[in-house]
């Protein structure tokens, strides 16, 4: 076995059984699984709080008005039940603080048309007063197309929503359904990205700074070259995100087929996973594995300059602030992937993984133009796991109390003849 | 199989490190290198394993360059030591040993051995962090010898311990000095390098001061030191032409003359003073040589 293989086995082994790892796996699949579960849990909840309709009392003379409110509220589906309180108003404060009630409504009206003063303990939840005022609202428009004399059929017309379609003239622009699929992808892309980018580029500067600062480092580079030690420990942390993240995505389908019923029509209507193109899903894979590449060389970069474990933070922070940025603007083009800002930043190599995928999948590309980006992607990342290896040869034998990005100027003069 | 540097110059920017440096270490022997902090020492070291270029001349080791692929051929132990602070003294050194070319099988051999060598067989599961910084300093002298370099090279191996483990250690090179392998050490502690090895080099500022067999060295440095007990006052032995240095103690005197014939010139003004209890003359000792060489040009 290489040299190689025994230093990826080794970083992909040590971090696999590393407690932090074990913990966050561990914390995540949690997660995954609560939120497969959501909808039932938040049912629970909701059922043992709601279950029982709310009782609100309502003061006023207009007792007439509510009946017609109380079917306002049933045809909402609100489990509210309103009672008439004949007491004074005191009386019924009295009442909603003794918790008989759980809050009461003055009903006024003006010319029939009805208006209401709610007193509740607290108003801090909005959930109970937004029902009533709903139901309110809808019967003052009836009361006062009924003074009106509109016919109800009119009336229907007017209050029905507009049907209102989209269709792209372009025949090659992706159809409404082909959006939805292509920003779920996206969606999920950008997430994993960025998690990957902050967790992984993180382990990857932590385990170069851990060697350097306890100075295992020269053993090291005196037995393997820095270059082969740097690419085993990228292909070594990516194959452990590999192992993570298939991981989370067998627990998380599992979870999500044994809440099959309650999910449908849910998230996966919305991102329209059922029917996949096969091109999206290469580009995907493509990006996701250029970008981490990047990324991953330039942290373990990054990690060879710091001579202290507490400096690795500090210094891989502006790789953190680039990916933050590209999500920022991904999120940001998600709605208009044809801006010319998003267009220009797609070429840009570190924020290409993100924003070049969101406008292959958004939009219809010619070909050259994600040609063209994945090129000078590749070419930064020749670029910089050249420089990398560079910076990371002579930056391994640099300890000094600084440890700022002109040390790079440093490392580099370093690892050369002069 | 001799390592060989040649014309060997190394610059950081406009400092030099190491300045034309030409050394023959002959196979199966163990070569000293002196110098003081900053003599450039390691820099050499780490030439010669490759961690850097040299900016000039060449390095060889049985004529050929040494290269990642001669990695198992070579030991070495660090100045700044360092392992992994997390991991097991048994996963740490049969990784490192892999990565010298070692199956796991005979790594884990050789590991046994060399733990029951320095008695710490106890120490196999436990994680370095938990040790001793001397027991420490075992591991990683067993992390440098555990795959049987032809070429060791140890930068300060005995800084740091107590002289029962020192006494452990230096019987432990020696013996892989008799076992064939070409040993080169450096250290500040003048008596080790006198104790164990046959040629030496002081280094200065890059430069070798001083350089060959230590008998030759010694021979060729002309001074003597000349130690003198007496029950009567000495001190005008200092006005004899040729004493380089005085020194009173307690008992009388230590000198340092020029050769061998000064001691004739002291020992004559002594005579009919009194009882003379001791004259002696002594080779150099290698601090005097080095202080001398080195210390020179502090002054």
């Amino acid at each position: 076995m290489n040299k190689f293989w025994i230093m990826l086995t080794h970083t992909y082994m040590n971090r696999l059984k590393s407690k932090s790892f074990l913990i966050t796996t561990g914390v995540t699949l949690l997660l995954v699984i609560g939120l497969a579960n959501f909808q039932t849990i938040a049912e629970k909840f909701t059922g043992s709080e709601g279950g029982d309709s709310q009782e609100v009392a309502v003061i006023g003379d207009k007792h007439s008005l509510i009946e017609p409110l109380q079917n306002q509220l049933d045809m909402q589906k609100a489990s509210v039940d309103l009672a008439a309180f004949d007491g004074s108003k005191q009386e019924a404060e009295q009442a909603v603080q003794d918790g008989e009630y759980q809050a009461f409504v003055e009903l006024t009206a003006e010319n029939e048309i009805p208006s209401a003063t709610f007193y509740a303990n607290q108003i801090a939840n909005t959930t109970l007063s937004n029902k009533i005022r709903d139901a309110l609202q809808q019967l003052k428009v009836m009361i006062a197309a009924d003074q009106a004399d509109i016919d109800p059929a009119v009336f229907q017309q007017i209050s029905s929503p507009v049907h209102f379609d989209t269709i792209a003239l372009e025949e090659n622009a992706k159809t409404e359904e082909e959006l939805s699929e292509a920003r779920g992808l996206v969606y999920v892309m950008l997430f994993v990205m960025y998690f990957a980018v902050l967790m992984y580029g993180n382990m990857i500067a932590m385990e170069v700074a851990t060697e350097k600062s306890s100075r295992v480092m020269e053993i090291l580079i005196s037995s393997a070259s820095p270059v082969a030690q740097m690419f085993a420990k990228i292909i070594g942390v990516a194959l452990l995100g590999l192992t993570q993240l298939t991981l989370f995505m067998v627990v998380g389908f599992q979870a999500v087929k044994m809440n099959q019923d309650v999910m449908t029509g849910g998230i996966f209507e919305y991102f329209g996973l059922d029917d996949l193109k096969v091109s999206l899903f290469i580009y995907l894979i493509v990006f996701f594995i250029l970008g981490y590449l990047l990324y991953a060389t330039l942290a373990a970069m990054l990690g060879s300059l710091v001579s202290r474990l507490e400096d690795a933070q500090q210094l891989i922070a502006p790789m953190t602030l680039v990916i933050v940025a590209a999500f920022m603007i991904a999120m940001f083009g998600l709605n208009a992937p044809d801006s010319g800002f998003v267009t220009v930043t797609s070429f840009i190599p570190f924020f290409t993984p993100m924003l070049m995928f969101l406008r292959v999948g958004m939009l219809d590309l010619p070909f050259w133009e994600v040609g063209l980006s994945i090129g000078i992607l590749i070419l930064t990342i020749l670029i910089m796991a050249i420089i990398g290896a560079r910076i990371y040869s002579g930056g391994v034998l640099m300890y000094g109390k600084s440890s700022s990005l002109k040390d790079i100027k440093a490392a580099i003069q370093l690892s050369k003849k002069e | 199989m001799t390592l060989q540097l040649h014309q060997v110059t190394k610059r950081f920017g406009h400092a030099v490190a190491v300045d034309h440096l030409s050394l023959t270490i002959p196979e199966k022997e163990m070569f000293g290198f002196l110098g003081g902090n900053g003599a450039g020492k390691t820099t050499t070291f780490r030439m010669i394993l490759g961690l850097l270029d040299p900016s000039g001349g060449s390095i060889s080791w049985n004529n050929e360059t040494i290269s990642y692929e001669k990695s198992h051929l070579i030991g070495y132990l660090p100045e700044e030591r360092g392992l992994y602070p997390k991991l097991k003294v048994k996963d740490q050194l049969v990784y490192l040993a892999r990565l010298r070319g070692m199956e796991k099988k005979s790594a884990l051999r050789q590991l046994d051995s060399w733990l029951d060598r320095f008695h710490i067989p106890e120490y196999k599961e436990k994680k370095v962090e938990e040790l001793s910084k001397g027991n420490q300093q075992k591991i990683q002298f067993i992390s440098a010898v555990i795959h049987k370099p032809e070429l060791l090279i140890l930068d300060e191996p005995f800084s740091g311990l107590d002289p029962v483990n020192v006494e452990q250690l230096k019987k432990a090179v020696i013996d892989l000095k008799e076992q064939g392998t070409t040993i080169v050490f450096s250290s500040h502690r003048m008596e080790h390098v006198e104790e164990l090895c046959e040629h030496l080099c002081i280094l200065q500022r890059g430069r070798p001061v001083v350089q060959g067999k230590l008998k030759e060295i010694k021979r060729s440095f002309g001074k003597k030191n000349l130690r003198i007990h007496a029950d009567f006052d000495v001190e005008h032995v200092k006005e004899v032409p040729g004493v380089v240095k005085y020194k009173q103690t307690g008992e009388g005197c230590e000198l340092q003359i020029e050769n061998e014939s000064v001691a004739q010139l002291v020992f004559d003004t002594l005579h009919g003073k009194g009882f003379v209890r001791l004259f002696e003359l002594e080779e150099p000792s290698l601090n005097d040589i080095f202080i001398e060489k080195v210390g020179a040009s502090y002054e």
